[in-house]
């Protein structure tokens, strides 16, 4: 709190028990508000409905531009849920509701008048399941948002090997560019499915429990791949896996949820989350006392 | 500093969702078009509810090209889709629309309290509407349709233990021949039927219909069947077998009882599959025109041959007669499906 | 495994096996009961029997053999069943696709139960309709068609008259067929795999380039299942096509003319007269029926099961 406190630069709310503000842990241990960062995205007060149901609650987050965010907390508190309203996912599910804004470079993507998909152009997603199409090949599953959204691109060729480089893949598949989507193992059509993403060339990357249906090696070289994108772009990675938080991420939020809707207990930089939060619940449950 | 009070209560919006009034707005651009539709149709060549349809459509295609152009070729290539793809469905839809607006409008002036209990015998079918009625009929079609079911009933049956419980070699091919058989044409059914049981028995009957009923009825029965008895789950199987119980013993007295209502589910949809065939019934029953309650020999009356019979007079009193045969035919049928689809939610898990 | 079973046990797989071979034992046995009583045409008649053009029952003295061919009948059959699908197709594409991705949750439920009751609709009904509404609609359409396109041999009409055509007769029919293939397609669709669709908007796709992109690839096999079962449908179509199709024993390519006929409504329309030679030229015309619509329906559900299978 008393860090908070001796910030000297404004804050846009008070902290209190539902909203904290993020701050930056420099290596020297002083502190620098994120609001002095640029910030990739903002959400102030998002809550989330489905029917009556309330599943999240006044989520204040700031997302600071070339880092990386994880969302951590026990599963069922709505981590998903929030992730799917940074891009309008959230809007499919028709008994869907919500409140509150999230602001891309100061613009409401909620606002009446926004064109979503080409919202989605910049904020793209890449799910739990590796989910290549399973009818195109690994070339055209790359190509295949620069066909959707109808881009002009000049050089296809360039955009694939870009893109699979990137994610990690180039190598492997460089010579199986026309073999299909599904020919791959989990790990590689995941990183296929990241390449996929980056090829209508997002600024901010969510990323929902991305490694969670693949083994530990592949998972790694996804965390490095995450590292390697977080120098041009934002990501926001939704993680079950606390180690895999302290390892990939800049920054944490934590989440939480007493059979209410989901609230942000706590969000700071992923050194302090972990070894000295603020709020004792953050502190149960990176210490593994519950979750 | 500025303070974002967070104790007011949220409320829930769809910002996504075009408000009220946008919808509102957006409903006068059709409404403009299809004026225009019809002031065009009073003035050219374009004639009735199909050139209007046609017109209405080719405006408001043009209408959505030309606000979407500006939107890049892919907004323009939905917008585009979005009313090709409406049409097109409006389009699937409208016969069946036209069909049940004609039953309930043209098929209405002939019922009365009497119809449904008096026969043909007396009225001829260009008499005033308030006299003969489809009794007859319904009293044959309903002979025939029991001794339908309860043929393809068991039969049904048995096929879906077959499947689900006994699970021997030929379960592929039972299950293929199952599915092929009800491709048999309607016609055929009665074709075989006429040339083994008619010829022989010198007759054309109730029961000979019937026959050619359940040739028609059994693949929709035991496919339910099926259906219904691969819903029980396998715990229950091996809750009955693990007490000792054999196999015939846990089939008939745990699984079966279970899935009751699953089962006349199965036999209400076979029967509304087959309760307006019409070609099988000319071939086996044909048709009279008075009550009968002895279907095993000679012609009996049945709603679809009734129908057919004095569509084919085609005066305006047997036509409306035969609307309302018709409207008679379509609400037992939609009632069949009331029902069965109540009993579908009932079985007890 | 082999496993013993009580003697209780072996009476009831026995019984329960027999009941479910009955099915198999009727369509054999319609098989063979109109081959074998058909057989003595087809050894007078050879393979003229499917490309001879006469339905004759000879002359009266006998001087003139009796002679029985449905080569215009067969043609007819698959022209006017060809003319149904090629028009209910897109039209049940559409429907499936739009109740599955157009319309909102309530419209979606009510317009399936509409769907499933479509489906239940007689084929008399069609026929009454056919007569008495549509057939002046349909008579317009084909008097533009014809006006504007015959030239082509297709839509040429000598008589004009555009009553009651294989044109007329083939739009009854896609009216007909259109539920079935708009249920099992709207089925196929509804299990497109959920994060396919959802991959394809949050990489900025457009409602139709969701559907363009995944949705269409991923149910090709079950439509074409369902088109076929239409197909079957419209082939063994009896009580519609007689009421509306003028029956002529001659061949008729030119769909808007007034005569055609199908297997199906040959056998109603002569089993009442008929002698027990030509009953036998019936039964053999049924033969033939009966194999066509059996084969369609058997590819027909091998490639709906394999779609269903082979989707994870």
């Amino acid at each position: 709190m008393s860090q908070i406190e001796n910030s000297t630069t404004l804050q846009t709310q008070n902290s209190d028990e539902n909203g904290t503000t993020m701050n930056e842990m420099t290596a020297s241990g002083e502190s620098t508000a994120v609001a002095d960062r640029p910030l990739g995205l903002e959400t102030r007060g998002v809550h989330a409905w489905f029917g009556s149901h309330h599943v999240l609650s006044d989520i204040n987050l700031q997302f600071p531009e070339r880092s990386v965010t994880g969302l951590i907390g026990p599963s069922g508190c709505g981590k998903s849920t929030f992730l799917r309203m940074l891009n309008r996912m959230h809007e499919f599910i028709p008994s869907a509701a919500m409140a509150g804004e999230v602001l891309m470079n100061g613009n409401d993507i909620y606002a009446s008048g926004i064109d979503a998909a080409a919202m989605r152009l910049k904020i793209g997603m890449v799910f739990q399941k590796p989910n290549p199409f399973p009818a195109m090949t690994i070339k055209e599953n790359v190509l295949s948002g620069i066909k959707l959204a109808n881009l002009k691109v000049p050089n296809h060729d360039e955009v694939v090997e870009n893109c699979l480089t990137r994610a990690g893949l180039w190598k492997e598949v460089k010579d199986r560019l026309n073999a299909s989507g599904g020919s791959l193992s989990g790990g590689q059509q995941q990183r296929l499915c990241i390449a996929r993403s980056l090829a209508v060339e997002p600024t901010i990357l969510l990323m929902d429990e991305p490694c969670s249906a693949l083994d530990p090696g592949s998972t790694l070289r996804i965390e490095e791949t995450i590292h390697e994108l977080a120098e041009k772009i934002t990501v926001v990675i939704v993680t079950h896996n606390m180690q895999q938080a302290s390892r990939v991420s800049n920054y944490c939020a934590f989440f939480l949820s007493d059979g209410g809707p989901g609230v942000l207990v706590e969000a700071d930089a992923t050194r302090k989350m972990f070894t000295n939060p603020t709020d004792t619940r953050t502190a149960d449950y990176v210490q593994g006392k519950f979750g | 500093m500025s303070q974002v009070d967070t104790t007011t209560a949220a409320v829930p919006i769809r910002p996504w969702v075009a408000s009220r009034s946008s919808q509102a707005k957006g409903l006068v651009a059709p409404l403009m078009i299809g004026i225009a539709a019809y002031l065009i149709v009073l003035f050219t060549g374009f004639a009735g509810a199909d050139g209007w349809a046609l017109l209405f459509f080719l405006l408001i295609l043009a209408v959505s090209f030309v606000r979407s152009r500006k939107l890049g070729k892919t907004k323009l290539t939905n917008s585009m889709f979005n009313v090709v793809i409406t049409g097109g469905a409006l389009l699937a839809f409208a016969p069946w629309l036209s069909i049940f607006y004609s039953l309930v409008s043209k098929g209405f002036h002939g019922i009365y309290l009497g119809y449904f209990y008096h026969d043909m015998r007396v009225t001829t079918p260009d008499d005033e509407l308030n006299l003969g009625g489809v009794g007859h009929a319904i009293i044959g079609s309903s002979m025939m349709v029991l001794i339908a079911t309860a043929i393809t009933l068991p039969l049904g049956i048995l096929s879906g233990v077959y499947l689900t419980e006994v699970r021997g070699r030929l379960t592929r091919l039972v299950r293929f021949v199952v599915q092929s058989m009800s491709g048999v044409p309607s016609i055929v059914a009665g074709l075989f039927i006429f040339t083994t049981v008619v010829v022989t028995t010198q007759t054309f009957s109730g029961f000979a219909g019937s026959l050619a009923l359940s040739i028609l009825m059994l693949p929709t029965v035991a496919r339910t069947a099926e259906e219904v008895l691969k819903l029980v789950p396998e715990d229950l199987r091996s809750a009955s077998y693990a007490l000792g119980a054999r196999q015939w013993r846990s089939s008939l007295m745990v699984v079966l009882p279970t899935v009751r209502s699953g089962l006349t589910t199965a036999a209400i949809l076979g029967v509304s599959r087959v309760i307006g065939e019409t070609a099988p019934l000319i071939l086996t029953a044909q048709s009279i025109s008075s009550f009968k309650f002895n279907p095993f020999s000679g012609q009996i009356a049945s709603i679809p041959m009734y129908i057919f019979a004095l569509l084919q007079i085609g005066t305006e009193y047997s036509m409306a007669r035969a609307w309302s045969g018709a409207l008679v035919l379509m609400t037992i049928v939609f009632l069949l499906f009331v029902v069965a689809r109540r009993l579908g939610g009932k079985d007890k898990r | 495994m082999h496993v013993v079973y009580s003697l209780g046990d072996r009476i009831f797989r026995r019984i329960v096996t027999a009941g479910a071979l009955t099915s198999l034992v009727i369509l054999a046995l319609i098989g063979l009961f109109l081959f074998a009583r058909g057989a003595e045409i087809f050894r007078d008649m050879g393979l003229k029997f499917i490309t001879g053009v006469n339905w004759s029952t000879g002359s009266e003295d006998g001087t003139t053999a009796a002679e029985f061919s449905i080569g215009p009948m067969l043609v007819g059959t698959i022209i006017v069943s060809f003319i149904a699908l090629i028009i209910a197709l897109p039209l049940s594409i559409a429907g499936a696709l739009f109740i599955e991705f157009y319309s909102s949750q309530r419209l979606k439920r009510t317009l399936v139960s509409l769907l499933d009751l479509a489906a239940a609709i007689p084929s008399i009904f069609f026929g009454l309709w056919g007569i008495q509404i549509f057939s002046s609609i349909a008579e317009k359409w084909s008097f533009l068609l014809n006006s504007y396109l015959g030239w082509f041999p297709l839509f040429s009409n000598e008589m004009q008259v555009f009553g009651r055509s294989p044109f007329v007769a083939g739009l009854v029919l896609a009216a007909m067929i259109t539920p079935i293939i708009t249920s099992i397609s709207r089925e196929v669709y509804s299990r497109t795999p959920r994060e396919l669709v959802d991959t394809c908007y949050a990489l900025g796709g457009t409602r139709w380039g969701a559907i363009r992109t995944v949705v269409m690839p991923f149910g090709r096999s079950g439509v074409v299942g369902g088109a076929m079962l239409g197909l079957g449908r419209a082939l063994g179509e009896t009580v519609a096509v007689y009421l509306i199709l003028n029956l002529v024993f001659a061949y008729n390519f030119n769909i808007l003319e007034a005569q055609g006929g199908n297997i199906a409504s040959l056998i109603a329309t002569r089993f009442g007269e008929a002698t027990p030679y030509e009953l036998k030229g019936l039964l053999a015309a049924g033969f033939v029926l009966f194999m066509l619509t059996l084969s369609v329906n058997m590819i027909a559900t091998s490639v709906v099961q394999r779609a269903g299978k082979d989707r994870s």
